[in-house]
C-alpha cells in the first residue's frame, strides 16, 4: 500500500504558472488541489475608471496567448453596452482575426507542449531533423504556427496584443497581396493539418469521463456568434449567464472555479467539436468524413484531436473567407455614451470566456467581471487527477504518476495567465 | 556529442508577473529561425519549451514580467548570479506595467485589495527587474518587437562567439 505526498512544484508546459498537490494515504486518494500561482494583476480593479474605448486593449493584457480572444470578447462586451451595430465586414474581419488566433495557439499546444509526450522527448525541440518522420513534424509546426501568425498579422496587425480590432470596427484593412499571400500560405500547411489530425487520431493516450460540455454554439463553426448550450441540451441565455454558473473559492489557488447546476462541467475544443461538429465548414466535413465520428466523444485526451480539426477548419474557412470576400476601408463607428451594462461571450482556444462591463453615462468604465475556460474547467480537471491517481497507484511508482498526471492536465491546455489575475485568491506556499 | 552541446550558448528564459506575451511572440520568432537556434542555444532552463530544466549556468538569461513577491526577488538574483547576461524582456520587466498597476490604484482601490496582497505574501509595490538585480540589456514593448529582439540576440550571439 502507497502512502505519499506528490508535489508538482511547477507544472511545465503549459501556459502560465500552476503547481499541483495530491496527497495519497494507503492507494487512498485524500486529496488533489491544482494551484494556479500566478500572481494576481487586478484587472477587474484596475478597469474601473478607465475609459471604455481604452478598455479592450487593456484587457488585452491578461494573457499573451489568448490576448486576441479577450480583446474581441471585451470589444463585443463595450459594443453591446453602447448599442453599436457589427458589419458584415467586421464580423468576416473578426472572425479571421479568431481563426489565426486559432491556428496558432492550438498549434503551440498541440506541437510544443503535447507532441514531446506521444514521442517521448523532454522538449519539441529535442527532434530529430535527420529522422523523416520528426523532420517533417518539426517543420509542419512552424510552418503552421507561422501560417497563422501571418493571417492574425495581416488582419489584425499583430497576433499578440493586436492593433487593428477596436470598439466599431476596425483600423486597417487587409491588402490584396496580403490576402493572396496568406491563401497561398493557408493552402500550403492543408497537408501538415491533415498529418497533425491523424497523428492525434492514433495518439495512444486515453482518459475517458463523463461530463457535462458547454460551448457557444454557433450557426457556422466559428468563435463569436451563436446560443451557449450544454451537452444535457440547455441553452443559456447571454445575459443570465452569471446565474448558471456557480462559483467556487478555492482557497488554495489564485483563481476561483465554476459549477453549473452543482456539477462539474467542460469547455474548450472538445466541448465545441461534441455540440458543433455539424456546423464545420463543409470542406472539412468532406476531408475528414468518418473522423468525425469519433465525437461525441468523453475521451479528455480527443480536446487535442479536436484542437487539431479545428486547426483545418480555420485554414479551410479563412481561405474561402479571403477568397470570396473583398475588404474597403470601412470607418469606425462612433459611440453614443449612456448607462448600460454589455456582456461579451465567445470561444477563446481553451474554451467560453465571458466578459462584462458597466459604463457610465461619462463613457468611464464603472465596473466588470472576466470569467475564463480554465476556471470552468478547474474542477474536472482535479476531479480527473484523484481518479487517474487512484487507478495507478497499486502499480506505479510516484515519478512515473507525476507524468502522467502532467499528460492529462496538457490535455486540458490550461491557461494559468487567464485564470488568475482578477479573481479571489488565496495563495499558500506549498 | 558532449563537446558539441559544451560550446552551445545556454540560454534561460524567465517568466514572472505578466501576460507571457514575449513567451509567445519568442515562439514566433521561432517559426523562422528553430533551425538556427537548435544548432546554436541550448535551452537549459525553458518551463513553456520543456520540462527538465536546470539552472547551473547561463550564457544568457532572458527575463519578462515585473517582481511582485519576496520569492521573485530571490529567483531572480538566483538567475542573475548564475547568468553571463541578462536581459530584460517587454514592458512588465522593464517598466513594470501593466503588471504593477496596483502600484497606482487610489487609496480605496488600495484598502481594497490589500487583504489580497497581505494574504499572497505579495511586495507592498510592484518592482521593475532593474530595480532588484543589473540589466545588460532590454528588448521594449507590449509584447516586445520581434525585430529588437532578433538584433539583441544577434549581438549577444556575436559576443558570445568572439
Amino acid at each position: 500500500m502507497h502512502t505519499f505526498d506528490l508535489n508538482l512544484d511547477r507544472l511545465s508546459k503549459v501556459e502560465g504558472s500552476a503547481s499541483l498537490d495530491v496527497c495519497v494515504k494507503d492507494n487512498k486518494v485524500l486529496s488533489v488541489h491544482f494551484k494556479i500561482t500566478e500572481y494576481k494583476r487586478f484587472f477587474t480593479e484596475a478597469m474601473k475608471g478607465k475609459p471604455i474605448l481604452a478598455l479592450p486593449q487593456l484587457l488585452a493584457r491578461i494573457c499573451g496567448t489568448c490576448s486576441n480572444a479577450h480583446l474581441l470578447c471585451s470589444i463585443e462586451a463595450c459594443e453591446n453596452a453602447l448599442n453599436i451595430p457589427l458589419s458584415e465586414q467586421t464580423r468576416e474581419l473578426r472572425n479571421l482575426t479568431m481563426h489565426g488566433l486559432m491556428i496558432r495557439d492550438h498549434a503551440l499546444h498541440l506541437y510544443i507542449f503535447s507532441m514531446p509526450d506521444i514521442y517521448g522527448k523532454d522538449a519539441f525541440l529535442d527532434f530529430d531533423e535527420n529522422n523523416p518522420e520528426e523532420h517533417q513534424i518539426l517543420h509542419d509546426a512552424f510552418e503552421i504556427k507561422a501560417a497563422g501568425n501571418f493571417l492574425a498579422t495581416l488582419v489584425a496587425g499583430r497576433s499578440v496584443h493586436a492593433v487593428h480590432p477596436t470598439v466599431g470596427g476596425f483600423l486597417h484593412f487587409p491588402d490584396q497581396a496580403g490576402i493572396e499571400e496568406a491563401v497561398k500560405k493557408l493552402e500550403a500547411v492543408r497537408p501538415a493539418a491533415l498529418r497533425l489530425i491523424e497523428i492525434y487520431k492514433k495518439a495512444p493516450f486515453h482518459f475517458d469521463r463523463k461530463t457535462n460540455f458547454m460551448a457557444l454554439v454557433p450557426k457556422k463553426y466559428d468563435y463569436l456568434h451563436g446560443v451557449i448550450i450544454d451537452s444535457k441540451g440547455n441553452q443559456i441565455p447571454e445575459e443570465q449567464f452569471r446565474d448558471h454558473l456557480e462559483k467556487m473559492v478555492l482557497s488554495y489557488s489564485q483563481a476561483s472555479a465554476y459549477k453549473h447546476e452543482g456539477e462539474p462541467y467542460m469547455v474548450g475544443a472538445l466541448a465545441r467539436m461534441n455540440l458543433a461538429k455539424d456546423r464545420l465548414h463543409p470542406k472539412t466535413k468532406e476531408t475528414l468524413g468518418l473522423t468525425l465520428d469519433i465525437f461525441p466523444s468523453t475521451d479528455i485526451f480527443h480536446n487535442n484531436l479536436a484542437q487539431a480539426i479545428e486547426i483545418l477548419d480555420s485554414i479551410n474557412d479563412s481561405i474561402d473567407i479571403l477568397s470570396n470576400k473583398k475588404f474597403e476601408p470601412e470607418p469606425v463607428t462612433k459611440p453614443v455614451y449612456k448607462e448600460a451594462i454589455g456582456i461579451g461571450v465567445i470561444e477563446a482556444p481553451r474554451g467560453t470566456l465571458y466578459h462584462k462591463v458597466r459604463v457610465g453615462a461619462d463613457g468611464m468604465v464603472k465596473e466588470g467581471e472576466i470569467i475564463v475556460p480554465t476556471g470552468q474547467n478547474q474542477i474536472n480537471i482535479e476531479e480527473d487527477i484523484h481518479r487517474l491517481v487512484e487507478e495507478l497507484v497499486p502499480n506505479m511508482e510516484k515519478e512515473k504518476i507525476a507524468f502522467e498526471i502532467e499528460k492529462l492536465i496538457r490535455a486540458y491546455d490550461p491557461c494559468m495567465s487567464c485564470a488568475s489575475h482578477f479573481l479571489k485568491v488565496n495563495w499558500k506556499k506549498s | 556529442m558532449a563537446e558539441t552541446e559544451n560550446k552551445k550558448i545556454k540560454i534561460g528564459w524567465f517568466t514572472f508577473s505578466c501576460c507571457e506575451d514575449n513567451t509567445i511572440v519568442m515562439t514566433e520568432v521561432m517559426n523562422d529561425h528553430w533551425q538556427e537556434w537548435k544548432k546554436i542555444f541550448d535551452f537549459r532552463h525553458a518551463r513553456v519549451l520543456k520540462a527538465n530544466n536546470i539552472l547551473d549556468e547561463l550564457d544568457i538569461a532572458f527575463v519578462e514580467g515585473a517582481i511582485a513577491s519576496e520569492d521573485h526577488v530571490n529567483k531572480l538574483k538566483e538567475i542573475r548570479e548564475k547568468s553571463k547576461k541578462l536581459v530584460a524582456i517587454g514592458a512588465c520587466a522593464i517598466v513594470g506595467m501593466p503588471a504593477g498597476q496596483r502600484n497606482y490604484f487610489s487609496e480605496e482601490q488600495k484598502k481594497e485589495i490589500e487583504f489580497l496582497t497581505a494574504r499572497f505574501a505579495a511586495l507592498p509595490k510592484v518592482l521593475r527587474v532593474s530595480d532588484v538585480v543589473k540589466v545588460d540589456a532590454e528588448v521594449p514593448g507590449c509584447p516586445m518587437d520581434p525585430n529588437k529582439f532578433l538584433e539583441a540576440v544577434n549581438k549577444l550571439v556575436s559576443e558570445f562567439k568572439s
